[in-house]
Parts: structure tokens; sequence; C-alpha cells
């Protein structure tokens, strides 16, 4: 277990395992989107009441469920930088930032575009959309606050600092936005847990266009600690090598 | 218990002698207070519906702003590196700084709301739950503001990125404080929105000062 963690936190360990899990994971990514994707799209019946245009919750639903843990992977790559000085997580937790930026804000531009033919608005000022739009600005917050340091290293621990800072508050802005559109509004039928009352054939295909999705951010994380660990070791004879070999893709 | 004593005696005196840093949050509420009936226009009967909001946002903004003579001036010096090595249990040292700027910038907020409040028109059975709300509020602000302003105490221009920090994390004060004021409007109880206002006041005591520490020596290095 140690001797797998001490591996997993050598950049150069790292850089040539994910290069050699990197093509599996591109194929069973195409294969569980392209799946999930031809079918929902072209061979689950459209809804009774929204017609076509429930198909692009095959989108929206695993981008919004994925914003929140993917901050909580966020926090744990700080948690462990800051405890135990691993770079490797750094160099993760840097990669994570502006993809859960991404997730966040493809949830919630899929939500808009949904919200225009089903709710007649594009935005209202629901607890959901809310609190997504705050998790938007806390992904903002970190990525802003390590780019202000000079210092590799002084942005690295502030912007674990605040991560770790927003994992104790998310939970509290998340049930207090809660409260509050309850109080300011009547509740809104958002919700999307009577998908069980949906036949198999339209809630089948969200589960691959969902771990298709994860696969893809994943995959985007890889690639860009991957990028992340050239950069910093770029003195390293091990980076020197890839790159005289010629190599520097795979 | 005299490194508490000590603390606060100094940050007081340090503020008392600098006025400017006390008066310009003061300041910045009224005046922003005084933009909003400017701005929307100054029919009472509106204005009293959105009164407790206008006073919670320009208080939360004015203590968000108050956070930079927290730090800065300390870390110029070079006394917030003293600090740090100090052999003193630095938690209360924190804990010292952060209450005595609330006493000075927080506090001095709480006591001028009502003013404000009133020529807002803000129903007066709804004065008390905004002045409690504030009590327990205002603490909470300037402890989360603490955070940012550690973290960024370092950077040569930080006002703007404060806020971007910041003001994400204000989110739950603001939702309840104002939600305080409108449940006694609507004549429920208040005192459930209270306790968890206290609840988060009593957890960011206890957290954020360790925050505080971590992201000072961050700066500090």
């Amino acid at each position: 277990m140690w001797q797998w963690l001490f591996k997993l936190g050598s950049p150069k360990w790292f850089y040539t395992m994910s290069g050699q899990f990197i093509p599996w994971l591109t194929g069973i990514t195409v294969i569980l989107l392209g799946v999930g994707l031809v079918w929902g799209l072209a061979f689950t019946p459209p809804d009774y009441q929204m017609g076509e245009n429930y198909r692009i919750a095959y989108i929206h639903v695993p981008t919004a469920i994925m914003c929140y843990w993917w901050y909580g992977m966020m926090a744990c790559f700080s948690g462990a930088y800051l405890i135990w000085r691993i770079k490797m997580a750094d160099m993760a937790a840097k990669a994570c930032v502006p993809i859960g930026f991404t997730i966040t804000a493809v949830a919630l531009f899929t939500g808009s575009v949904w919200g225009i033919p089903t709710w007649g608005t594009w935005w209202i000022w629901d607890a959901r959309l809310t609190s997504t739009l705050v998790m938007l600005f806390l992904f903002a917050g970190v990525m802003v606050l390590r780019s202000a340091f000079d210092s590799v290293d002084a942005g690295a621990k502030a912007a674990a600092v605040l991560s770790l800072v927003g994992v104790v508050n998310i939970p509290i802005v998340v049930y207090s936005v809660e409260w509050w559109n309850t109080l300011h509004q009547g509740a809104s039928n958002l919700s999307l847990s009577d998908t069980q009352a949906n036949p198999p054939e339209v809630w089948l295909p969200a589960f691959f266009t969902g771990f298709g999705i994860f696969g893809f951010f994943m995959l985007a994380l890889i690639l860009r600690t991957r990028n992340e660990i050239l950069q910093r070791e770029r003195r390293a004879d091990w980076v020197k090598d890839i790159f005289r070999s010629g190599k520097g893709e795979f | 218990m005299t490194i508490i004593a000590a603390t606060v005696r100094r940050e007081l005196l340090i503020a008392f002698r600098s006025p400017g840093d006390i008066i310009n949050p003061l300041m910045f509420f009224i005046i922003a207070v005084t933009l909003f009936p400017l701005g929307v226009g100054a029919d009472t009967e509106f204005l009293s519906r959105i009164a407790s909001g206008i006073i919670w946002v320009t208080a939360l903004l004015a203590v968000m702003l108050s956070m930079d003579s927290l730090f800065r001036a300390d870390y110029e010096d070079g006394s917030l590196e003293q600090l740090l090595l100090s052999p003193q249990p630095l938690y209360f040292i924190i804990l010292a700084k952060l209450g005595s700027h609330w006493l000075v910038s927080g506090l001095p907020i709480v006591i001028l709301a009502p003013v404000l409040a009133s020529m807002l028109a803000l129903p007066s059975e709804a004065m008390l739950p905004l002045l409690a709300g504030l009590l327990i509020g205002t603490p909470i602000l300037t402890m989360i503001g603490a955070v940012g302003m550690a973290l960024t105490v370092g950077l040569s221009r930080s006002g703007l990125l404060l806020a971007v920090l910041v003001l994400p994390l204000y989110v739950p004060v603001l939702v309840f404080g104002t939600g305080t004021v409108s449940m006694a409007l609507g004549g429920l109880g208040i005192s459930g929105l209270l306790a968890l206002l206290g609840a988060m006041l009593v957890m960011a005591i206890c957290l954020a000062p360790l925050a505080i520490l971590a992201a000072l020596r961050i700066s500090v290095s």
C-alpha cells in the first residue's frame, strides 16, 4: 500500500504508467460516449411533455452531479499535498481546477439551454442553479488565487488551503441556498429524482453518457497532469530523454 | 491569557491611532446604502421590502473591505513574521487579533445599521432580528474574510482577488441573516436561524484561525 503510494508520488512513475493507461481509457470513453449518445439521442422515445428537449439531460445531469465531487477530489489532492508534501498531488490538484470549472460551466450552460423550452427562461434563481453558480465561483477563486502568485510553491499551498476551506463551506452554502429558495418561492418541481419512474431505455443511456463523460474528464485530468509534470520536471534527465527520443506526445 | 489581553490592547491602540482604518469602512457602509434609494427609487414601500437585503449586502462588503487593515501593515513592517515566530499560542493571538478587529470594524457597522435601516423604512418589528443577525453574522464575515486576507496579504494588489475568494463563502451568512428578517416579518420565530448563525460562528472560531495560520505561513515564507 505505502509502496504504491510512494510510487504514485513519483512524477516519472506516474508519467510512464499513465502513458500506458491512456489508450485504454480513450477507447472505453469513446465507446461509452458513443453508445450513450447514439442511444440517447436517436433511439430513446421522446418525452410526452418535453418532447425531444429532455435529451440534453444525458449531458446535463452527469455534469451537474460531477461538479461537486470533482471539487471533493481536488480537495483530496490539495490535502494530500499539504499534509505529505507530495508534489504529484499538487500537480493533479492544479489540473483539476480548470476541468472542474469547465464541468460546472457545462452543467450551467446545458441547464440554461434546457430551461428555455421547458421553463420559458434560461435562468431562474432556483436553489440548484444558484448553488451551482456559487460552485463556479469557488473553482474560479482557486484558479485565480494560484495564478496570482509568482512562486509556484506558494501558489500551490495557497490554492490548497483555499480548496480545503471551500470543502468545509460547500455543504453550508448548498444547504443555505436550498433553505433560502424554499423560503422565497414555492418549491419548484425541478427534481430529477423521479427518473426511476421512467422506463429503462430512457435512463440507461444516461449511465453510458455519465461514465463516458467521467472518462472524458479523467482523461483530460491525466493529460493536464502529464503536461504539468513535463513543465515542472523539464530539467530532469528522464524528461529530456523523452523529448530527445521524439516521444513527447505519448 | 496575558497574551490575549496584550494583543487586544496593541490592536486597539493601533486602530485608534490611525482612525482612517475605522472610519473608512463605515463611510463606505453609509455611502453605499445611500446609493440604493438613488438607484431603485424613493418608493418607501419598495425600500422597506429590500431594506434588510441592502443593509446586509453593504455590511458584508464593508466588512470585506475593512480586511485590508487586518494583516497588511503587520506584513509590511515585519511584525507578522515575529508573530509567527513567537512561542505563545498562535491560535489565541490570531483569535485576539480577529476579535479586536471586529470591535473596530464589525461592531460600528452593527451599531450604525439601525439608523440606516430606519432611513430605508425597515419595519420596526424587523429591527431587532436584523441587529441580532448582524451581531452574530459580522464576526463570521470577519473570520472568513481574514482567511482570504491571509492568503492574499503577500500579493501586491489583492483587493479584487480578495472579493473573488471571499464573497462566495459569504453566501450562507447572507442567506441566514436576511432570512432572519424575513421570518420575523412573516411572524415566524427566528431563534432557529439565529442558532444556525451561532453554530456557524462557533465553527468559524474553531476552524478559521487554523486556516488563517496556515495561510499566513504561506504568505510570509
